[in-house]
């Protein structure tokens, strides 16, 4: 199956939440060195739940779309339930068949999301 | 000229895959069926253990190895087959020489010289070792063409012990000329001991350790055709005698008492423990099927084959593709890096294998490269005596693939 479905380009060419949320969130940067991806994520939390969050950073198709769509759904959410998610979440979430390489891209952007709970 | 439908009869892997375009061989070359018969005989003829048995199994088994060692230093054009050691890849021969020659020679305040376009198996060993005892690691630097700069004056002193550098770059593809670099860095300091990485150079081109002038060179028998499990370290015996074992156990040793144990001359010295029997075996297949084409045919086919890419690749994406490393010809090995546009290595990579065309995508284990390059990542296209321009096309129509679907 082809992992390039107009859903994650377009995810790919326009990410939404993207940038950085400059008032006193909490900020991390998650990297995998091997392909030189790199997200920066800031949150602001709100009585226990996500009230804005936001990426940024240099990615591939996968890791950006992934990115974008878990920010989308991360607002509102209480910590909890962000902790919960795994892997699985992520691949249903993106709707794409992955091999063990890409899902290393998909998952960056869940990584930085639990540094910051 | 070679003939390449030929060529390509000889390997497997093209029946089972007829649309395989394999634009790796700078991570693994695939493997001619001589070598995979050989592997087949081995386990199904005589596959006893070397060096033991008294048994005509154990003593065929013993022979088909050493004749290995044989064929490789008469490839090389090594003094004597005792010259040849075999461990399990390049980057063993080179932690080897680390730990087994660095450790020997290296104290503190002492300099040990590599460049910035090294593999990590001829960066990382040096780093540590420096920072174990206290010795100094110098970095030489490229200019934007991918070609050594080297200062000499300030780069070589008294102080080198050890300068290790790479022959072929497996990201550049830069060919450095190690001949002239051992003459005017032997004649800074006489005593610098010169370890060449040879794992991009030997499978493509005539080497002759004589001629070259180094004290050690490294490669890889699953790079030129060979097996996976073998690798080569030959060294001068000089060198090699001095040098402290690498491991200890099986087969390296001559006596063993209470207090004190004895070791075997090279290169058994450094061959404890019971080796890759019959992949070694199997490699001398792979040199004499590369000795059969001719060293030059293949250096002439590969220069050949990574021009017209070369000049495919930028007719076709124009400004929007960067190429690194030198524009010469002559100065490349079958090796071109690039980037496309602003899309991500990985994703390249992934259109293209998507369309049959297997290249590498990530840093090829030269992250320090990349850095002096200042790009996270490329894609790595490499060619061996198997591709053809038909390879190359593949390459092309999937990289306009690759602009149409990220576009």
């Amino acid at each position: 199956m082809n992992i390039y479905q107009d859903i994650i380009l377009d995810h790919y060419h326009h990410p939404h939440n993207q940038g950085r949320l400059d008032i006193s969130g909490k900020s991390v940067q998650v990297s995998n060195p091997l392909c030189g991806d790199k997200i920066e994520m800031t949150i602001v939390f709100e009585k226990n739940k996500v009230k804005e969050v936001k990426f940024q950073g240099e990615g591939c198709v996968i890791s950006t779309a992934s990115a974008s769509m878990l920010t989308d759904y991360a607002k509102n959410k209480s910590k909890q339930e962000l902790k919960k998610l795994d892997s699985k979440f992520i691949i249903k979430m993106l709707g794409i068949d992955l091999g063990m390489t890409r899902i290393k891209c998909a998952l960056l952007p869940l990584e930085a999301l639990h540094k910051l709970l | 000229m070679i003939d390449l439908k030929k060529i390509r009869k000889e390997f497997p892997i093209f029946q089972n895959q007829p649309e395989l375009a394999y634009l790796d061989s700078t991570a693994t070359s695939l493997k001619p069926k001589a070598v995979i018969e050989k592997i087949r005989e081995y386990y199904e003829e005589y596959s006893a253990n070397v060096f033991r048995g008294i048994y005509p199994m154990s003593e065929k088994a013993t022979v088909e190895f050493e004749e290995t060692r044989e064929v490789i230093s008469k490839f090389i054009n090594a003094n004597k087959s005792e010259e040849v050691v075999f461990t399990r890849n390049a980057t063993e021969s080179l932690n080897l020489l680390a730990y087994s020659l660095g450790r020997k020679i290296i104290e503190d305040g002492d300099e040990i010289v590599t460049t910035i376009m090294e593999h990590h198996s001829n960066f990382v060993p040096w780093q540590v070792l420096a920072a174990e005892v206290g010795a100094t690691l110098k970095v030489i630097d490229i200019n934007d063409h991918g070609y050594l700069v080297i200062n000499w004056d300030e780069v070589i002193t008294k102080k080198t012990k050890i300068l290790a550098l790479t022959y072929v770059s497996n990201v550049l593809g830069t060919i450095n000329p190690v001949k002239e670099i051992v003459i005017a860095a032997k004649k800074i300091n006489p005593k610098i001991i010169v370890i060449v990485d040879a794992a991009q150079a030997v499978p493509h081109t005539k080497i002759n350790v004589q001629d070259l002038g180094a004290d050690f060179i490294v490669f890889s028998s699953h790079k030129m055709l060979g097996p996976t499990g073998v690798g080569v370290l030959w060294g001068k015996e000089k060198y090699l005698k001095e040098m402290y074992p690498f491991m200890y156990g099986g087969d390296m040793i001559e006596e063993v008492y209470i207090d004190h144990s004895t070791y075997k001359d090279p290169p058994h010295k450094f061959e404890a423990g019971t080796p890759a029997i019959g992949e070694i075996i199997a490699f001398k297949e792979a040199i004499k099927f590369l000795k059969k084409i001719g060293m030059e045919n293949i250096r002439d086919h590969e220069k050949k084959i990574t021009d017209y890419a070369i000049n495919r690749l930028i007719d076709t994406f124009g400004q929007s593709i960067k190429i690194y490393g030198p524009k010469k010809i002559e100065d490349r090995g079958g090796i071109i890096s690039f980037s496309l546009d602003k899309f991500h290595p990985h994703d390249i990579a992934q259109i293209l294998a998507d369309n049959g065309v297997c290249v590498r995508a990530g840093h090829h284990c030269a992250m320090p490269l990349h850095t002096r390059l200042n790009v996270p990542a490329t894609v790595r296209a490499s060619f061996y005596i198997y591709n053809d321009e038909k390879d190359v096309e593949k390459l092309v129509e999937g990289l306009k693939k690759v602009n149409k679907t990220l576009k």
